[in-house]
């Protein structure tokens, strides 16, 4: 089963770590994984965008044209991929940020104050975290004990910060 | 649902590492016992130059150098080969123009080197998203005069790993510039990867090369000559080697080709592509297959004849507006019948649309 | 019965196919002296380049390798970082060095690259028949400036030495011309402080040698060695323009 999702947002927002998460996540798991980011100057103009497919067998393309779950961090990104979205896909909006109004009725729409959590939790900074707490709880794709592996891997002897994190993510996924 | 603290097997039990393709083969390179790396920035290989900064650049008897341009770059990476060391450049299309200067020269002095290309869209700046556009350059030797470099095309980051090992013992064996011809999306994206070998303590310096005469005669590496008939012998000689090449290492894939009646014929990350096309069309009893040529040059065109003995129909996929086709021609010499489907200019189909492509075609052609 | 004069054991036995009268066959033989008198020819390398002194491997006795026009110093910082215990001299001429390798060379040597360049001047290109090179003086005829080099188009001669010794990798350069034998004795002692400078490790070191052409200059031997002394040191003035082993040149 091959599942496709694009998580997009301001750059600095931590779109791409969270993705990266996600795809470390799946690698523990052993299943065939591909991480693609946006590059070049389009990340320079402020938004990054990544995609990740995971699956049980080989990935064709690293590239969704129709993913099944979007992520977005912030009202542009919700404006730009809620079309790209499958029907029946979920659409992750930050609604700390995103304001506008999702109009199509074949996806289900799953609100998630993650700045406002964050900001609760101290650190504003954890957003993407609360998210992807959020985010593994609810689409399944991944289970949260390989996310909180591959992030402690990724934060290698940081204590102080791999705590804040960890708690970030629990605190979303905690909230479904 | 609360949630409670992790028991995963640790991390050492997993062996392969999430990894994009640049670093990969930089990663790789390192490992085959790579000296000398010369870059120049470009998108989308820079992850590949900014690895070795950080890994070769500080590694014993190693050297990394942001040269002053892709001209330069290339001719250290030539000057290093003179004198025996395993060593490498990297780029995207525009940059691997100004470098055929330099491939030239390391051809027609049989150095090795190796040369990656991770392709983007073209001509001119053209775009930095992945494309297949220079495929005639990298198999039509690049430069000017009479010469060939082996190109390997890898699909997956585990490939461009294996390839750029691959790459280094078939420059080394047969004293041939190699090019691993990629694309953005390879570079770019990351899979697990797992390197089969480990990086040798101590890089190695290739027999017979300059070192300076010693007490002995001097050596000369050069390739002008007043003399033509001495030129004509250097030719047939490079011409021996590479039908000497084209016998040991042509290398190709197949998939689901036994019982197909349409193959498509693709490589690099349109093969990929292709592939999960297939899967889908097999699934819905459409006999479909893959024909992947994986050295690009050589070009596996005796296999090719084969497959069309059984099979009639072929579709040649390059993200490009056709340039493997014209070999895939060349091999069947009007034998079978051979259609296209290209996306240029960076556009990066799904595997959908290559299906869609493929069952019209199926149809079309009454293979059903 | 003492020797004074024979062949240095790095020249080869081979009659030079130069012109009557042109700089390259002195300069190669300064260059065998030195490499002679300092015991390098074991360990050294030499880089010519396109053009008429494509053919010094034909004369060298040391290993030598050919370079694409203009990428000696990349080719020689190839060589210098894959076997830095190598002893690399490139040997260019101008349109070569101060033309289209101007890149390699300005890098090359702001890298502080310990490389040694013999750096050939004589205004013209010479293999290819007399063209206007960067280093052509203003007003002088060549075949691509029939009616003289004129600054308003073609710009004026480029002043390598000058332009280079600013930079701080460089460790030595100096302006010798060939136009007497006291001035080949100069030069050849420029030659050997260069070599110095690189088993010294102190980094980039350049010869510039005002050379005779007379072929393409339209002139007699004689001729073309007066025109050096007297026209070519006017715009290129000989002298040291580094030295960081000497306070007052140290730049």
């Amino acid at each position: 089963m091959l599942v496709k999702m694009l998580i997009a947002g301001f750059g600095g927002q931590g779109v791409l770590s969270m993705g990266l998460n996600i795809a470390e996540a799946a690698m523990l798991e052993g299943r065939n994984v591909t991480y693609l980011p946006s590059y070049g100057a389009e990340v320079r103009g402020g938004t990054a965008n990544c995609t990740v497919a995971i699956s049980d067998e080989e990935i064709a393309s690293p590239v969704a044209s129709s993913p099944e779950f979007v992520v977005a961090m912030n009202q542009p990104s919700a404006i730009k991929f809620q079309h790209h979205i499958q029907s029946g896909g979920l659409f992750f909006l930050n609604s700390s940020l995103v304001e506008t109004e999702i109009l199509r009725g074949d996806i289900e729409i799953v609100h998630v104050p993650a700045n406002k959590m964050a900001e609760e939790l101290g650190s504003p900074k954890v957003a993407n975290m609360v998210m992807l707490g959020a985010f593994t709880r609810k689409s399944g794709v991944v289970e949260f004990d390989s996310v909180i592996q591959a992030l402690r891997h990724t934060l290698g002897s940081k204590k102080k910060l791999i705590d804040v994190n960890e708690k970030a993510l629990v605190k979303g996924y905690e909230l479904y | 649902m609360r949630w409670s603290a992790p028991r995963l097997p640790s991390r050492s039990t997993v062996s392969k590492v999430l990894m994009d393709g640049n670093s990969a083969i930089a990663e790789a390179a390192i490992r085959a016992g790579l000296r000398c790396y010369f870059g120049y920035p470009i998108t989308p290989q820079n992850e590949l130059t900014e690895y070795m900064a950080m890994h070769l650049g500080r590694k014993k008897g190693c050297t990394f150098l942001q040269a002053e341009s892709e001209v330069a770059a290339i001719n250290m990476v030539y000057g290093a080969s003179l004198v025996g060391a395993r060593a490498m450049t990297s780029s995207s299309s525009p940059g691997i123009s100004l470098k055929q200067e330099g491939i030239s020269y390391l051809a027609a002095c049989e150095l090795p080197a190796v040369i990656v290309n991770m392709q983007r869209g073209g001509p001119g700046l053209g775009s930095i998203a992945a494309a297949q556009s220079d495929y005639f350059q990298a198999t039509r030797g690049g430069g000017h005069g009479d010469y060939r470099t082996i190109v390997l095309g890898p699909s997956s980051v585990q490939e461009l790993a294996d390839m750029t090992m691959r790459a280094f013992d078939l420059a080394d064996k047969y004293k041939i510039p190699v090019m691993i011809l990629g694309d953005g999306v390879l570079g770019q994206m990351k899979e697990p990867v797992e390197f089969k070998r480990e990086a040798p303590e101590i890089t190695p310096t290739r027999e017979g090369t300059l070192q300076g005469a010693g007490g002995g005669a001097s050596r000369i590496v050069k390739t002008f000559t007043s003399n033509p008939s001495e030129l004509e012998e250097i030719n047939w000689s490079l011409f021996r080697r590479y039908q000497l090449i084209k016998k040991n290492e042509t290398t190709w894939d197949t998939y689901m080709t036994d019982d197909a009646r349409l193959v498509v014929v693709a490589y690099g990350i349109a093969a990929r592509i292709a592939r999960g096309a297939i899967k889908s069309l097999r699934a819905k009893g459409l006999k479909v297959g893959l024909f992947r040529p994986v050295t690009l040059w050589p070009f596996p065109d005796e296999p090719l004849r084969e497959l069309v003995k059984n099979v009639r129909q072929l579709l040649v996929f390059e993200m490009n507006m056709g340039q493997m086709i014209e070999d895939v021609q060349l091999a069947l010499a009007g034998k079978g019948e051979v259609s296209f489907y290209g996306r240029p200019g960076g556009v990066i189909p799904a595997p959908d649309e290559v299906g869609r492509v493929m069952s019209r075609l199926y149809y079309q052609k009454g293979l059903k | 019965m003492k020797l004074i004069y024979t062949r240095p054991e790095s020249l080869k036995k081979a009659a030079f196919h130069y012109c009557p009268g042109c700089g390259h066959s002195v300069a190669h033989r300064l260059v065998c002296e030195v490499i002679d008198e300092m015991e390098l020819r074991g360990r050294t390398i030499g880089i010519p380049p396109p053009g008429c002194s494509v053919f010094a491997y034909n004369y060298f006795d040391v290993d030598m390798a050919e370079s694409a026009h203009g990428r000696g110093a990349a080719v020689a910082t190839g060589i210098k970082r894959a076997c830095p215990g190598i002893i690399v001299f490139t040997y260019q001429g101008d349109g070569d060095l101060a033309g289209i390798g101007t890149a390699e060379t300005i890098h090359a040597a702001n890298r502080g690259e310990n490389i040694t360049t013999i750096f050939i001047n004589n205004a013209v290109y010479g293999m290819t028949g007399g063209q206007m090179a960067p280093t052509t003086l203003s007003g002088m005829k060549t075949t691509t400036t029939p009616y003289g080099r004129d600054p308003a188009t073609e710009g004026r001669p480029m002043r390598m030495s000058e332009m280079l010794a600013p930079l701080e990798g460089v460790a030595y350069i100096e302006r010798v011309a060939i136009s007497s034998p006291a001035n080949i004795r100069k030069a050849k002692k420029a030659i050997a402080r260069a070599f110095r400078m690189q088993i010294d490790n102190r980094g980039f070191s350049m010869v510039e040698i005002l050379s005779p052409c007379p072929t393409n200059w339209k002139m007699t031997p004689v001729q073309s060695w007066k025109w050096v002394e007297e026209e070519m040191t006017r715009v290129f003035p000989p002298g040291v323009y580094k030295d960081v082993t000497e306070p007052e040149n140290a730049g």
